[in-house]
């Protein structure tokens, strides 16, 4: 071996020690894997190809001039998941705390702008302990290089966050403007302010777990999208997720082989309705057996489950869905569900993904919480992302389907390309008792009763919007995955496009 | 013979009766509640009938709903199934006024066995064995306590119009006859409107051993051997065999001959059950007791069907019509061995709490069975054979008995007829409900349960702390590791075959870290091989992703395992047991070291509500010091009082619920200091 090239190997292995061996056994010690470990797990083998390892700090304050560590606290590159490209960085809790410098900050940017570039989607595991101080004003500008990118590239590349260690100050607006974020329970938190300037401020006493813990963004808050148990979960679901996601907004959505017939019937569907308005069902359960194997890949599950949320696959393509979960609050729409579902159905409309809907929903929830929280700009979200979406959209209405929540979801007049129902829908303006006592105010109980009768004859079922052609065909429901995939078979080529425009003004 | 009758019961047992009157030329009609309106009974049946909403009470049971379709459809006969109205007299004797057949014993005969006081008198003037115990009205708890005395403690305290194992209650000593005796009664008059209760000596190592009975209205009377049904959890029967492997020929004549007798003292006919009580503490055979006549047929026939290749359900009506039984007790042999498994909505990793729902998965290991009229075609297929009334997408109510099916396997001989009711079991697949596969799986597993070495209390006995799913062999979780570590492989592969993909395809990875049951097993896949730990694993198995049941064959032995995906590695049910299996590839599981193990939160301080159902009653308030084992709350749901007990002693510290209240499974009743 030549001298030159053995200083490379020796600059190689000092550049993977990160901040030694006593640092690795201390981030070891707290049940978290090293930045290259969690590259190791989250990439298919052999596949990263690191660049900027030998990138430095430029800083010579506080003594830190002495004090440079190769790789500067971030492992950068880009291999594959599954064969397909992605351009990762991992912050390195043992160099510095992983705390972001310029020269940190410049790395990321760099892959970004790769995959901005050659389109590929950015994910990025966050362990970091805030900016690097020493530094000062360098820092913060260093952040803002990474946040201007993350808003460039929203909607151009898939980013995805991990969260597996701190995150928190101003480092929080990175992630936060990614597409989804998940994090690893008991290890990972996210906050603006910590526990110990909350206390000095407000005086409130909090732990980091509840101010900012995974399971706080998994459920109260929406932040996080998924909480998972340790490292290694997280990553191996980050690679199952990536399977979904698109390469880009142009490439279209990935594809692979499947064995699951796209004509399967699925006789227990036509009676999962059950015969009382008020009794709820599992609306997964229609999910399950309309996508392929089964297998649905569900955001926010504990937040806003009066909603659901996710990716699935028929005919082997991804698709997003969004459904009303009856047996969460009647599938009621409010201020939560409708921002977590706005957000995901802009994901889908933004990559090109199909969107398939299910509904069965009773209204917006009412009361002043909902009111005074701003349902109205909220669910305006909603009806919004689901009124400029172009991709694909097919509606399948269950059951109810009463007043304006029956619009906002993805309804025929919100260009909805196939609305159907199931024979058990009702599509109305609000439910028939409702309606009764506005229509014949003042009428006795029994006369109530019996025009209430009369409302749901006329209207508890699906034909009358189907004679407006609201619904496009009231279908088996045994035979939905059938029509589901011929009718995206049929979409593949839908071209629509909103008017130019800057951009739109969605009430945020 | 008739030329339509009309069953008036639902479920499997009305499917049960349709198909041998569809074989015999008859045309049926089902009569059905707004619970049962789609049915496979009613899909089945040549006509069916809505008589009323969905509680029991308001359809079922009114005998006057089942005569009226009777009118309307020209039905000349009923058969009862079992429960309902399958023993009540006024039912058949309004089906007399009107004329239309029974397809069941003489009304006399069911009056005479109907009530257990009555038939124990019976009984012993027609010379068969009885229990010890009082015959008679008990006045009071005091009257109660001092006749338990007298007979001698432990005692069995029993709803004299009981049934099904309820209103029955077992009293060691006199503090248990003070606690229960009311409840008896109450549970006597609340089930069947008839608060009367007897008491009786409790028999130590009882084994729970039954005879059939099948006679005509010419006076022949026979037995078709016997039915041992002695585990049974809270006295419900869950597995039922046919012959007994406690029963001797002589035994078994002894036994057949005094039932006999009795069923001739009280002019029997059509098919009828002797239970007895047996003592398998004497090995001589003697001691057994008479318990009760069921003066219709059981839930549990069919294995006395496959050993006999009688169709019983067919005699009956034969009878009903009048004809003669073409067979004379020397006819009646046994071949081969049969168990029956009663699959129950309940869970028995949840204590067994009743476990109602949809089905939201139901695939029996076959579709049903058909009765081709021969005598092996009352073994099913291949000695399988399916007697269940639900479907993918029905209902488990809460109106009706919790048994979802009957799995029948025969054998020639019993430990044939044991495996394959494993072998069915592991591909039987329910989903939506907790249900009893796994239990009944580790019964048919279990080495007492081979040895025959039977009594009433084997499930207490054998899972006293509950039930956690059969112990699974060395061998069974390195097969589990191999057949984890294929499914692995095959979904890594799969994921593989995306589009888009910068080189070429990748292949998956090949070695795996599989762990299972807390053991790691380090497996290899190259070519068609399997190694795990290093040793070879004569494996031989397909899957394509998305497959739920897999047939693996490991050693030249069929292992039918459910797989369920799940993070990080799959969900494998098989013999009697679910494993979590995590599936790592080995670069990544080197890693694994590092996780921290996260024990989850200690939940005994709560009272969790273990099912749906209404609150009935909280026996504690904030403040109050409990003891281990206190009654806290009663939960009910299905019909069945459910006693909350406290874990361990202490202090209730908050009361989240209140008496009244619907609860959601895992509601938090009350939480301890």
């Amino acid at each position: 071996m030549s001298a030159n090239i053995a200083e490379m190997e020796r600059r190689r292995a000092a550049a993977r020690l990160g901040g030694g061996q006593r640092r690795i056994d201390a981030q070891h010690a707290k049940g978290k894997l090293t930045a290259r470990e969690r590259l190791d797990v989250l990439l298919d083998e052999d596949s990263f190809e690191e660049i900027d390892a030998y990138v430095e700090h430029n800083c010579v304050d506080f003594g830190m001039a002495e004090n440079r560590i190769p790789g500067d606290g971030v492992v950068t590159g880009s291999g594959t998941i599954n064969g397909r490209l992605v351009f990762v960085f991992s912050q390195d809790f043992t160099v510095f705390g992983g705390a972001v410098s310029e020269r940190h900050a410049m790395k990321i940017c760099k892959i970004m702008d790769m995959a901005m570039k050659v389109g590929a989607p950015v994910i990025g595991l966050n362990d970091s302990g805030g900016a690097r101080i020493q530094e000062g004003v360098a820092s913060l500008g260093g952040y803002a290089e990474i946040f201007q990118r993350n808003v460039l590239a929203s909607g151009v590349v898939p980013q995805l966050s991990l969260i597996m260690g701190p995150c928190a100050g101003g480092a929080v607006y990175s992630p936060a403007m990614t597409d989804f974020i998940f994090m690893v329970k008991d290890s990972s938190y996210m906050f603006v302010t910590g526990p110990d300037v909350v206390k000095t401020v407000t005086n409130e006493i909090v732990t980091q777990e509840e101010l900012g813990g995974a399971v706080t963004h998994s459920t109260k808050t929406s932040v996080a999208d998924l909480a998972l148990e340790n490292d290694i979960e997280a990553l191996l679901t980050a690679r199952e997720f990536f399977d979904y996601l698109p390469l880009t907004n142009r490439s279209g959505v990935p594809e692979r082989p499947t064995s699951d017939p796209w004509d399967r019937l699925e006789e227990s569907l036509d009676t999962l309705v059950p015969a009382s308005p008020t009794q709820p069902y599992d609306m997964h359960e229609v999910i399950a057996k309309v996508v392929d194997e089964g297998e649905f890949f569900e955001i926010q599950p504990g937040h806003a489950a009066n909603i659901i949320c996710g990716f699935g696959r028929v005919e082997g393509r991804t698709v997003g869905v969004v459904a009303n979960q009856p047996l969460v609050l009647a599938g009621v729409l409010d201020i939560n569900s409708s921002k977590k579902a706005a957000r995901f159905v802009r994901f889908c409309d933004a990559f090109d993904i199909p969107i398939i809907t299910f509904v069965d929903v009773p209204g917006f929830l009412p009361g002043t919480a909902q009111e005074l929280g701003g349902i109205i700009k909220h669910g305006a979200k909603l009806l919004f992302a689901y009124g400029e979406a172009t991709v694909p959209k097919i509606t399948v209405i269950t059951r109810k389907a009463y007043g304006g929540a029956y619009d906002v979801m993805a309804s025929k007049h919100l260009r909805g390309d196939l609305n159907y129902a199931w024979p058990t829908a009702e599509i109305a303006v609000m439910g028939a008792k409702g309606a009764v006592e506005i229509i014949f105010r003042g009428l006795g109980t029994e006369e109530i009763a019996n025009r209430t009768k009369e409302y749901e004859d006329r209207f508890a079922n699906p034909f009358v919007a189907a004679a407006k052609g609201f619904v496009d065909e009231v279908i088996h429901p045994h035979s939905t995955r059938r029509r589901i995939a011929l009718g995206l078979r049929k979409l593949r080529g839908k071209a629509l496009e909103n008017p130019w425009k800057k951009h739109d003004n969605i009430p945020l | 013979m008739f030329k339509k009758i009309l069953i008036a019961n639902r479920g499997e047992i009305a499917c049960r009766v349709i198909k041998t009157a569809r074989r015999m030329g008859i045309a049926t009609v089902a009569v059905y509640s707004d619970a049962d309106a789609l049915a496979p009974f009613v899909q089945m049946a040549d006509e069916a009938v809505h008589i009323g909403p969905a509680p029991a009470a308001q359809s079922y049971l009114i005998p006057e709903k089942i005569i009226a379709a009777c009118k309307a459809t020209g039905a000349q006969a009923v058969h009862p199934g079992y429960g309902f109205l399958s023993e009540r007299t006024s039912f058949a004797e309004a089906l007399a006024a009107e004329n239309i057949a029974f397809i069941g014993p003489p009304v006399g005969a069911i009056a005479a066995m109907g009530d257990k006081i009555e038939s124990k008198k019976l009984a012993k003037a027609a010379g068969v064995n009885v229990v010890p115990g009082y015959v008679g009205e008990i006045d009071d708890t005091d009257h109660a306590v001092r006749i338990a005395g007298e007979i001698g403690y432990p005692v069995m305290m029993k709803a004299s119009a009981g049934g099904g194992g309820k209103g029955m209650r077992l009293a060691f000593s006199e503090k248990d006859v003070r606690e229960g005796f009311e409840s008896v009664k109450r549970e006597g008059l609340n089930s069947f409107g008839d608060d009367r209760v007897f008491i009786e000596k409790f028999i130590e190592n009882p084994r729970h051993i039954e005879i059939q009975i099948l006679g005509d209205q010419h006076g022949t009377i026979l037995y078709l051997n016997e039915r041992e049904c002695s585990i049974q959890r809270r006295h419900q029967k869950v597995v039922e065999e046919a012959p007994s492997p406690f029963v001797s020929p002589e035994m078994r004549k002894a036994m057949g001959e005094q039932c006999v007798a009795l069923a001739r003292a009280v002019g029997y006919y059509s098919a009828g059950t002797v239970e007895l009580i047996v003592s398998g503490a004497d090995k001589t055979g003697q001691s057994f007791y008479f318990l009760e006549m069921n003066t219709r047929l059981q839930v549990e026939h069919p294995v006395t069907e496959a050993i006999t290749g009688i169709d019983l359900v067919e005699q009956m009506i034969r009878v009903a019509a009048g004809e003669k039984l073409a067979m004379t007790q020397d006819d009646i042999g046994i071949d081969g061995w049969a168990i029956e498994n009663r699959v129950y909505a309940e869970d028995p990793y949840r204590g067994f709490l009743p476990s109602t729902g949809r089905l939201v998965r139901y695939r029996p290991p076959l579709a049903g069975w058909t009765d081709d009229g021969q005598a092996n075609g009352r073994r099913g297929v291949d000695g399988v054979r399916v007697d269940d009334g639900v479907y993918e997408g029905g209902e488990v109510s809460m109106f009706y008995d919790p048994m979802i099916a009957k799995l029948v396997t025969w054998g020639q001989t019993r430990d044939e007829a044991a495996d394959r009711q494993i072998a069915a079991l592991d591909a039987f697949e329910i989903e939506g409900l907790g249900h009893n596969i796994d239990f009944v799986s580790a019964i048919m597993q279990h080495p007492r349960f081979r040895s025959g070495e039977l009594t009433t209390g084997f499930i207490a006995e054998e899972y006293p702390e509950g039930f956690h799913g059969a112990p699974a062999s060395a061998e069974l979780q390195r097969a589990l590791a191999g057949i984890a570590a294929f499914l692995a492989t095959a979904r890594a592969d799969r994921a593989r075959r995306v589009d888009g993909q910068l080189g070429k395809r990748l292949r998956p990875p090949s070695q795996w870290s599989v762990l299972v049951g807390g053991q790691t097993f380090a497996v290899e896949l190259a070519g068609d091989e399997v190694t795990v730990d290093g040793a070879l694993l004569d494996l031989a198995m397909e899957y394509t992703p998305g497959d739920s049941l897999v047939e693996a064959e490991v050693d030249g032995d069929v292992l039918g395992v459910k797989v369920k995906p799940t993070r990080g590695g799959f969900q494998l049910t098989t013999r009697g047991a679910i494993h979590q299996v995590q599936v790592l590839p080995a670069r990544v599981a080197a890693y694994r070291a590092h996780m921290i193990e996260k024990i989850p939160p200690d939940l005994s301080r709560f009272l969790i509500c273990p099912m749906p159902g209404l609150l009935v009653s909280l026996n504690v308030a904030e403040g109050d010091s409990v003891e281990a084992g206190q009654p806290l709350a009663v939960v009910e749901a299905m019909k069945m009082e459910n006693i909350l007990r406290a874990e361990k002693s202490g202090t209730v510290k908050t009361v989240h619920a209140k008496a009244g209240e619907s609860l959601a499974v895992d509601a938090i009743i009350l939480e301890m200091e």
